[in-house]
């Protein structure tokens, strides 16, 4: 079975206090460390779980910068067979745009299923995947936390809302949005980053992909971002460790809620 | 003037909240900028909530079908794609929900039309939608345009609108057959399990104590654990943590966990996505311990604690153990 997985890198923004940037249209970034998004951490692992088991390849793809790479050498270590990296130099982009380029490299390659993440952790959109499998043409399901092939179908389940998953049957090939927790993702070993840097790794322009000025035209425009008003929100409980313990204690108590 | 179609989610016969959220933020756009309300309802034979449904539109246009009871990806991109090149509306709202995040982007895909995803306002400017979204998880918020189009989809974040009540409307009722060349679905539906059921009913307690990633290690559980046992408590906590195997997924609270209706909900280390205060708009008070002084999670708290949770978690013990 060949499996192409769409991955990113995103920012760690957690215990970041976030300024934005002059544009007015981003955050700073310079400082923020990267990592895989979490999303695309357990739809990397999906991937290497099931050619192991079934065979065939799996590919792993980034748009992004040479920093981005990043992405596709932990890829690599943890068992992908390959990489593609599309450039996107200064195209701006957005959801749309980056599932017509991925498409664009996908259409020309030998698959039976691909995945991505639910959501990147940055844009936190959940549309890249889904708009992919279209331009594809391909069957499709959306937070998915189980994938049980079966000949040329598979068994998946889709989370849904309020502790309930639904159980489908979906024809191969197809894309799956992947949902946390469907596996546990391992962690990179030494050997599989030696190995990683034997393994290919290729790079794309936009030029070679065969795209029209139309499929490269975002559909939505960022006009501003913006920190939430402070104004809003919790009172503070200010004082060292042991008096908000006790300023704790006594709301528990006034609650009821503790005797 | 146009149309605003809601894209009516229903479960097992019966209407979805985000489905009257979307109706009314529709209703208060259609009074304000003289659009029509239609809710699009794709469903089974003899679902009795469009009785509920269409008086709260001024249509209600309905396909029934026994292959339309429960989502289907192709199919309903299908209909919809067909009724919007039919009525071109001005903006098509869908639910930011497990489903609608199937359907918005293939429809975007399917119609050219552009789509914003996880919307928590929508506004007009100049004729043209604009919309409020939440980036890096609720930390910062961007105000999003669409490229010019005939028509615009927008899915909408659960719990954004919250309805008073719903005026009254028209209600028309027109049925449609369904369109000939409807394709045969690829994916197939073939049961609902539940995931959240387990030893212990995190929606029955009064007290909260709950963890999310900011706990940092497996082994800090048993502590706090023991801190909600100490306390009377119940232990529940944020996705990561079940996602870890580090809690059965009955302790998950959330949109895809449980909603809970604690007195008070003690929140160490989770950092407030819209996932997880979904699930505590019941909570009497909430109190957030977190090192971010910018964590979403002190926007909805009553009161906050900046601080490692581990000061928090060890100064409590010890108050409590004196
Ligand atoms: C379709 C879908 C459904 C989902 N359903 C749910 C759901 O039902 N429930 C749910 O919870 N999530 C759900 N999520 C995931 C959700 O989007 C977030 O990823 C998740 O809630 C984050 O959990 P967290 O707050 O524990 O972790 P993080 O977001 O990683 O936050 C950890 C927090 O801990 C703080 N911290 C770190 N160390 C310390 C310390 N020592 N002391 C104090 N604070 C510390 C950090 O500042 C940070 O704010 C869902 C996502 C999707 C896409
Ligand atoms: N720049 C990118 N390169 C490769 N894959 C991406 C990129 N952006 C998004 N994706 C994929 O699409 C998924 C959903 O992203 P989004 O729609 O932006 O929330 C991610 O989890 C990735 O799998």
């Amino acid at each position: 079975m060949n499996i192409v997985v769409c991955v990113k890198r995103v920012p760690l923004t957690q215990e970041v206090d976030l300024e934005i940037d002059g544009t007015g249209k981003d955050v700073k970034k310079d400082a923020l460390a990267y990592v895989v998004n979490d999303w695309d951490n357990y739809a990397i692992e999906e991937a290497v779980l099931l050619q192991e088991k079934f065979g065939g390849t799996a590919t792993a793809i980034t748009i992004g910068t040479e920093d981005d790479e990043e992405v596709l050498r932990r890829a690599l270590a943890v068992g992908a067979d390959r990489a593609i990296r599309i450039d996107p130099g200064d195209l701006e982009l957005d959801g749309f745009v980056i599932s017509k380029l991925l498409a664009g490299v996908i259409k020309d390659l030998e698959y039976d299923l691909v995945l991505t993440g639910v959501q990147a952790d940055d844009d936190n959109c959940g549309m890249v995947g889904i708009m992919l499998a279209e331009h594809l043409g391909l069957s499709h399901a959306a937070v998915v936390t189980g994938v049980e092939p079966e000949g040329d179908e598979a068994t998946i389940k889709v989370e849904l809302e309020g502790g309930m998953d639904e159980v489908s049957k979906i024809p191969f090939p197809a894309l799956l949005s992947i949902q946390t927790g469907i596996n546990e993702p391992r962690y990179v070993s030494i050997m599989g980053i030696r190995k990683a840097g034997k393994k290919e790794l290729k790079v794309l322009e936009v030029a070679d992909l065969n795209l029209t000025e139309d499929d490269l035209t975002p559909r939505t425009v960022v006009e501003e971002v913006f920190l939430p008003p402070e104004t809003e929100g919790a009172e503070i409980i200010e004082g060292d460790a042991s008096t908000v313990a006790e300023e704790i204690i006594r709301i528990l108590t006034e609650k009821g809620v503790m005797v | 003037m146009g149309d605003i179609f809601v894209v009516v989610e229903h479960r097992k016969g019966e209407v979805r909240d985000i489905t009257y959220e979307m109706l009314f933020k529709a209703g208060q756009l259609c009074r304000e900028y003289s659009h029509n309300l239609t809710a699009v309802i794709l469903a089974g034979h003899d679902e009795s909530f469009l009785d509920d449904i269409a008086p709260k539109a001024d249509r209600g246009i309905v396909y029934e079908d026994e292959s339309l009871k429960h989502f289907n990806g192709d199919l309903y991109r299908d209909i919809l794609k067909g009724l919007i090149e039919e009525h071109r509306p001005f903006l098509t709202l869908a639910g930011h929900t497990s489903w609608g995040m199937d359907l918005g982007p293939a429809l975007s895909a399917k119609t050219g039309y552009p789509l914003a995803t996880d919307c928590v306002d929508i506004l007009v400017e100049n004729d043209r939608p604009v919309v409020i979204r939440q980036i890096f998880s609720g930390k910062v918020f961007s105000r999003v345009s669409f490229k010019e189009s005939e028509g615009y989809l927008v899915s909408v974040r659960p719990g954004s609108f919250l309805p008073e009540d719903i005026e009254a409307r028209k209600g028309e009722v027109i049925k449609n057959e369904l369109p000939a060349d409807l394709p045969v679905p690829r994916k197939n539906f073939v049961e609902f399990v539940d995931t959240a059921a387990g030893d212990v009913d995190i929606s029955q307690a009064d007290l909260l104590v709950s963890i999310g990633r900011g706990i940092g290690d497996e082994d800090n559980i048993e502590e706090l654990k023991n801190l909600a046992n100490t306390m009377g408590g119940t232990l529940s906590c944020s996705r990561p943590i079940v996602d870890k195997n580090w809690l059965p997924k009955y302790h998950q609270v959330g949109t895809s966990g449980k909603s809970v209706k604690p007195k008070v909900y003690l929140a160490f280390g989770i950092s407030g996505a819209f996932q997880h205060v979904a699930g505590i708009t019941a909570a009497g008070t909430v109190i957030a311990v977190n090192k971010d002084k910018k964590a979403p999670i002190f926007r909805v708290a009553d009161y906050g604690v900046v601080d490692d949770l581990f000061n928090v978690v060890n100064a409590l013990k010890e108050k409590l153990n004196a």
